[in-house]
């Protein structure tokens, strides 16, 4: 076999080396290079190993992490919202993947929207807690030590469970020798194998490097974001927040969503936007709507921050061969359920691995449609966000909604407008399927009748207030 | 630390037979126990621990409850929306796996159950 070594998997293999059929499927003894143990690399090699196992085919996956989720703060920190959405809990549940208590900061069972005309507060209509409010790593820089722990590890737990090695290592290389990928270290060390999966998040230096130095790879597009955390105590947060996210839709230009999520001692802020900055952020906490969240009308100091980016566009391609991107490093959901999104991209990839093979031929067939359909959805999501972005500017449209929102959540009839607020808010449904609720005619006319009804003289909607909450009252 | 899911007391029904049911459930903590009535009679049916699932078969046949589902000690379970599990067997068939595990033990189980009833019923 004629030797053929470039600086990356992406260029594709000459016809010559490809031609073996043995040589584009994992055989016994293959190994697998997982490079990043967030929930994707977790994710994975959990499920390339079981379904390796369910076939009788063995297989070595090595996990490369440098970091380590037993720390506090930025250490053991993936820099992330922390939610695991309500459809993701139900498939990790059937799956067999139970979060267990101490993983799960908080269960949520409802969101609070917070507008200038009011308040609303959106139950799931089980009023069951299935939205898990987690940390990434074992909690903010200098927290308490506490008896619960990192979501990123309590997967990569169950990864070593299956047989997952774990090597604590910095990938710096990734480069292609003939039918081998060959993995450098930081610690100058190196390995050689059948596949490589790149995990490593969107902010890994990893990414720049496969760009800089592949033909044709272009890492996904990103913005910056602002993460905080706030110590308000347990019995704070029970009183002030309960079980409920509260979410923000403010006339405030380039922020496209935040959220407040209360977890154990703590409540993480999580601002979404255009190049998230100071001034975004000054006028963000200056706002009544939030200053109203917090004891006194307050915003305290915050414990830590971060200014993570996030994948706004996915990587291109998302795969060579021998070498596949999952999670943030490839595809993810526009804003929402990244973790849902890092689930769907790595069990594509386990079962296109396993059951098809790793040439990009196959990828292209097997393991690339996923992440074409959550690119397409996330263009719809897009289409979405801008004309939340409308309503952010439109305040007799805020008060149509508040109106109609209030109204169905005390009574016990179609949840329309609730349903499609839940669903964009908890990423619990595609964006495509949201968008075609909102088409329907008794949504439409449900609409249009409220902004009526809503922006009449006298009417109660015109006045600030809180509906379903029952605990703050806005002033303006 | 928290829990997911809905809390059940002890005792305290989950569904009943003959109820109609367009949803499954995951056991997160405690136990439940399954029973069935039939001639009058109650037959308890089996046990079921955390990461155990029931009520699936509602969700692929329009069939009432074959059994009562009761909580035999503080419980919690997870709700699984019917159209939650579709769509995601739609979308990745390979997700119906473990549930189509679980129904072939349950189905050797009751098999093997079944031989036994047959053996012990023609002994004279």
């Amino acid at each position: 076999m004629r030797s053929n070594v470039s600086s990356s998997g992406f260029e594709r293999f000459e016809q010559s080396d490809t031609s073996n059929d043995v040589l584009k499927t994992l055989q016994d003894g293959s190994r697998i290079a997982v490079i990043g143990a967030g929930p994707a690399g977790s994710m994975f090699s959990y499920f390339a190993l079981s379904m390796a196992e369910t076939i009788g085919l063995d297989v070595n996956v090595d996990i490369f992490e440098p970091r380590r989720f037993c720390h506090r703060g930025p250490a053991g920190c993936n820099h992330c919202g922390g939610i695991v959405s309500e459809s993701l809990v139900q498939r990790l549940a059937i799956e067999g993947i139970r979060l267990p208590d101490d993983i799960v900061q908080r269960g949520i069972e409802s969101y609070t929207l917070h507008m200038d005309v009011g308040d609303v507060r959106i139950a799931t209509p089980l009023q069951e807690k299935r939205i898990a409010a987690i940390y990434r790593g074992e909690g903010p820089r200098n927290s308490e030590l506490i008896d619960t722990h990192s979501f990123d590890g309590y997967l990569l737990g169950l990864a070593e469970e299956k047989g997952a090695n774990v090597i604590p290592q910095l990938v710096t290389k990734v480069n292609r020798e003939d039918d081998r990928m060959i993995i450098g270290c930081a610690d100058q060390t190196s390995g050689s194998y059948e596949l490589v999966v790149v995990a490593a998040g969107v902010n890994s230096r990893l990414l720049e490097m496969l760009e800089a130095e592949s033909l044709g790879f272009a890492r996904p597009d990103r913005t910056k974001t602002f993460i905080c955390e706030f110590n308000l105590g347990r019995d704070v947060i029970q009183e002030t927040f309960g079980p409920s996210m509260h979410v923000f839709l403010l006339d405030i230009p380039r922020l496209e969503f935040a959220a407040l999520i209360p977890k154990g001692d703590y409540v993480t802020l999580c601002m979404l936007g255009d190049d998230i900055d100071e001034d975004l952020m000054g006028r963000f906490f200056a706002s009544p709507e939030v200053r109203n969240c917090f004891p006194g009308g307050e915003i305290p100091k915050h414990a830590c921050h971060c200014f993570p980016r996030i994948n706004v566009r996915p990587s291109h391609p998302v795969f060579g061969d021998r070498l596949v991107m999952i999670g943030d490093s490839g595809a993810t959901r526009l804003f929402k359920d990244g973790i849902g999104a890092a689930y769907r991209t790595a069990k594509a990839a386990a079962k296109t691995v396993v059951f098809h093979g790793v040439d990009a031929e196959t990828l292209e067939q097997n393991y690339a449609p996923m992440c074409r359909r959550i690119g397409r959805d996330n263009l719809v999501g897009k289409f979405v966000f801008n004309i939340a972005g409308l309503v952010q500017k439109a305040r007799f449209a805020r008060r149509g909604i508040l109106r109609m929102t209030a109204n169905e959540q005390q009574s016990e009839g179609n949840r329309r407008m609730s349903g499609v607020l839940w669903d964009l808010f908890s990423g619990s449904a595609s964006y495509t399927n949201v968008f075609i609720r909102t088409l329907s005619p008794a949504y439409i006319a449900g609409l249009m009748w409220n902004l009526v009804v809503a922006n009449l003289p006298g009417s109660d909607a015109r006045t600030p207030s809180v509906t379903g909450t029952g605990k703050h009252h806005v002033q303006h | 630390m928290a829990r997911l899911g809905k809390k059940f007391d002890q005792g305290e029904v989950i569904f009943r037979q003959g109820e109609k049911g367009d949803c499954m459930f995951v056991i997160q903590q405690g136990q439940v126990e399954a029973t069935s009535e039939a001639g009058g009679k109650e037959v308890r049916l089996r046990t079921m621990g955390p990461n155990e699932f029931f009520g699936e078969m509602a969700l692929f046949e329009k069939v009432a409850r074959t059994a009562t589902i009761r909580a035999i000690e503080p419980t919690h379970l997870l709700t699984i929306d019917k159209r939650n599990l579709l769509e995601g067997i739609h979308e990745d068939p390979s997700l119906a796996f473990r549930i189509l595990q679980t129904m072939s033990h349950r189905i050797r189980d009751l098999t093997e159950r079944l031989a036994k009833y047959e053996e012990t019923s023609s002994t004279p």
